[in-house]
């Protein structure tokens, strides 16, 4: 007998180009089966209406812990997680200390398995420390069960060490996630231009982004690497990106709901809750980076989920640190941004969602196929509902969409064949 | 965050420029920067302040407008002339006055901006004076607190009082503002000063130009109304008004130009230069002045200054400035 059988739902499948009103059976924490089922089962859910969508998967978020839980912890991310319908998210390793040894990655998968709400899949450090400067052991991470390489938060500066890590990385078989900022031309808190003088903040050129994707793309073509360009903010990077991918090297890349959604003119009120790395940037950015993501150049959405603590938030704009939340409200964020745009349709954005970051994370996920962990999330794309983030399960409430009106909300998320959140 | 309910938050309501015969009617209980004001709010303060102005020349130099009013100078940043200027001012308006004076404004010290603020509006305080080195921080702080917010000086964001002092020193000297062309030298990129007039005097109806090395004018100021020029001896003959921006090297060092001596040569205002001026022409400067680096002595001491009336001036304003937030506050 199964566990769980979906009736009835609109089973979007991407991996398997399904799109189509059937029944998904769980049995044993795997897909059963696909199709029309006449079997029975411990529980029965009735998805009429809603959309079956494999587990999504966020490849970028931040879960603070060790070192902050004040601000989110493995447990709350992975809560707040599942209650955006994320079965899967990737813990950066920007934690104190950093997630830079093997003890560090068992540690946080520890604390995922404790937790017992989303898969939690840390990415480790490029570089000892995050300081730029040695390589990490990349080797014993990925054993221990990293996915990828990060510095996040900041760009490897170094063209030495950035280059040995692609050439590490590439025999290895795990992406490079870069945060594309040159750090001679970091250091500053919002998106370089008029807003910036006219408000009188130090501006983060969007050539920063530019320098260090350039270079890295010419070091890419001396090594095997699979090379991803993380929370693409710029019209330039993504015709970079188009061209790399022309040329047939390994590139991926992801956007955030920010830099879908918001500019820089948010920065006006001095409003730390859009303090955020890279900046926020021009309407003519979000607008290619939008279109981008339509194309498939940016190929994964990725929300850059970054909690801080209210008192960290309540400073001086130029005080308060880099980062903003949104993994409960990314969903309703990207359908704003991508479908009530015209822009995808759902196969398209469940794609950038599912089955494109499990490529990039070589994870057997992302899919409904039969034998496949039944990693499965049901949305209601029809649901109009209002972001409060005093309901948020983070720890954190640094988010500036606190009552946006949003259409489509996971309405329950199912993880190895378990439910693991449920909307009232 | 604590936000006030918006119904208590007067300044909110911009005051629109007045009919001719209707009195005017302030209703701010903040001045955070010119960009908010219009022009006839603009207006409203010069000819408020040109009231207060006999109040220095009496034998007894008080008024009790702000009797029992109690203004709190929070100098989050080192000033001197500001702060002795506000200081003065509200005590010729009868005022009470606390200072706070700080360093810096390091969060590794402990204590907040926010709470510094709180605590010291808890003794009672009716206007907070605030000068800080982040841009913003006068703004931030006028979201969380009920009393009224003047804004000191703020980052490279905005400088009202200076501008609005310099604005009454240009009309009082060349009987008009709109139709001037005023060039303001030296480095933008970093002057609050700047902004400020920039933002008062394109209200006001005066030309600006910028002037500088191009390290220290960023283009993308040209949208605020300005023209930009890298060369003092092009824009030098078409110009009513030249004020001279403090050059911060203590700060900055010269890693934004070669040398201060390389900078006296092509921005410093020298007799030579001042020949080819406008006879009348006004040489500003807000302080305190590097001299021979952005003014030579002579051009410094000279006729055509009015660096001293400036500071004589900043008194009235900041009077009239006190006086307009304490009615917009009740």
């Amino acid at each position: 007998m199964n566990d769980i059988i979906i009736r009835n739902g609109r089973v979007i499948d991407p991996a398997g180009g399904r799109d189509e009103v059937c029944d998904v059976t769980v049995a044993d924490g795997f897909i059963a089966s696909v199709g029309k089922s006449d079997g029975k089962a411990a529980e029965t859910i009735d998805a009429d209406g809603l959309i079956v969508s494999p587990g999504l998967i966020d490849i970028h978020v931040h879960c603070r812990e060790p070192g902050h839980e004040e601000e989110e912890t493995v447990a709350t991310a992975s809560a707040a997680a599942v209650a955006g319908g994320f079965t899967t998210i990737c813990a950066m390793p920007n934690t104190h200390p950093p997630t830079d040894d093997e003890t560090a990655v068992q540690y946080v998968l520890q604390r995922a398995a404790r937790a017992a709400k989303a898969r939690v899949l840390p990415v480790g450090c490029i570089t000892k420390g995050r300081r730029g400067e040695e390589l990490a052991e990349m080797a014993l991470m990925l054993e221990a069960g990293a996915v990828g390489f990060s510095d996040d938060g900041d760009g490897v500066g170094s063209t030495n060490v950035i280059y040995r890590a692609l050439q590490y990385a590439g025999v290895l078989g795990v992406p490079i996630m870069q945060h594309c900022q040159d750090p001679a031309l970091a250091g500053g808190d919002m998106n370089s231009g008029a807003s910036a003088v006219r408000l009188g903040l130090s501006g983060i050129a969007s050539s920063g982004e530019m320098i260090m994707l350039q270079r890295d793309l010419e070091l890419l073509k001396r090594t095997s690497a699979a090379y991803h360009v993380m929370h693409v903010s710029t019209g330039t990077s993504v015709e970079l990106i188009r061209r790399a991918r022309a040329e047939g090297l390994a590139v991926t890349a992801e956007a955030a709901p920010h830099h879908l959604l918001l500019t820089e003119a948010a920065c006006m009120t001095y409003d730390p809750n859009y303090k955020v790395n890279p900046p926020l940037r021009s309407a003519d950015d979000v607008e290619a980076v939008r279109r981008g993501v339509a194309d498939g150049i940016i190929d994964c959405l990725a929300t850059d989920h970054a909690p801080h603590a209210a008192e960290e938030k309540e400073l001086e704009f130029g005080l308060a640190p880099f980062g903003m939340i949104s993994l409960e409200c990314a969903l309703g964020l990207y359908v704003k941004a991508l479908i009530e745009t015209g822009l995808l349709d759902w196969p398209g954005l469940l794609a950038r969602m599912t089955v494109n970051p499990a490529r990039l994370i070589d994870r057997p996920l992302g899919t409904l196929a039969e034998g496949a962990p039944a990693d499965i999330t049901l949305i209601d794309p029809d649901k109009r509902w209002t972001v409060k983030v005093d309901d948020f399960a983070s720890l954190s409430r640094n988010c500036p969409y606190d009552g946006w009106e949003l259409q489509a909300r996971p309405v329950a998320t199912i993880v190895g064949g378990q439910v693991r959140y449920r909307l009232d | 965050m604590t936000k006030k309910a918006s119904s208590s938050r007067k300044s909110r309501t911009a005051s629109e420029a007045a009919e001719p015969d209707e009195p005017f009617v302030w209703t701010r209980k903040d001045l955070l920067g010119l960009d908010d004001l219009s022009a006839g709010e603009i207006v409203h303060i010069l000819d408020t302040a040109a009231g207060f102005e006999e109040v220095s020349t009496r034998s007894i130099k008080k008024v009790p407008a702000l009797r029992g009013k109690v203004v709190g100078l929070m100098f989050f940043e080192p000033s001197t002339r500001t702060r002795m200027s506000f200081e003065l001012a509200a005590g010729r308006m009868s005022a009470d006055t606390i200072l706070f004076q700080s360093a810096g404004s390091s969060v590794s010290k402990g204590e907040t901006t926010l709470d510094t603020i709180r605590n010291v509006e808890a003794m009672g305080v009716d206007i907070f004076v605030v000068r800080h080195d982040q841009s913003g921080a006068p703004h931030m702080l006028a979201r969380n607190v009920r009393a009224g917010i003047v804004n000191a000086g703020d980052g490279r964001h905005e400088h009202p009082t200076q501008a609005l002092l310099d604005m009454y020193t240009i009309r009082q000297r060349l009987g008009r503002i709109e139709g001037l062309k005023v060039a303001v030298v030296g480095d933008i990129a970093h002057s609050r000063v700047a902004r400020s007039n920039i933002l008062g005097l394109r209200k006001l109806g005066a030309e600006v130009v910028v002037v500088g090395p191009p390290t220290l004018v960023p283009s993308a100021i040209a949208p605020m109304g300005c023209e930009i020029a890298n060369s003092l001896d092009d824009v030098l003959g078409e110009v009513d008004v030249v004020n001279m921006l403090r050059i911060q090297f203590e700060r900055f060092g010269t890693s934004m130009f070669p040398s201060l001596r390389e900078y006296h040569k092509l921005f410093g205002m020298d007799s030579r230069r001042l020949r080819r001026c406008k006879k009348d022409v006004l040489v500003m400067h807000p302080g305190p002045i590097n001299r021979g680096v952005e003014l030579t002595s002579d051009v410094a001491d000279g006729p055509n200054s009015c660096i001293l009336q400036q500071v004589a001036n900043g008194l009235a304003i900041r009077m009239a400035v006190l006086y307009l937030v304490s009615q917009g506050s009740q």
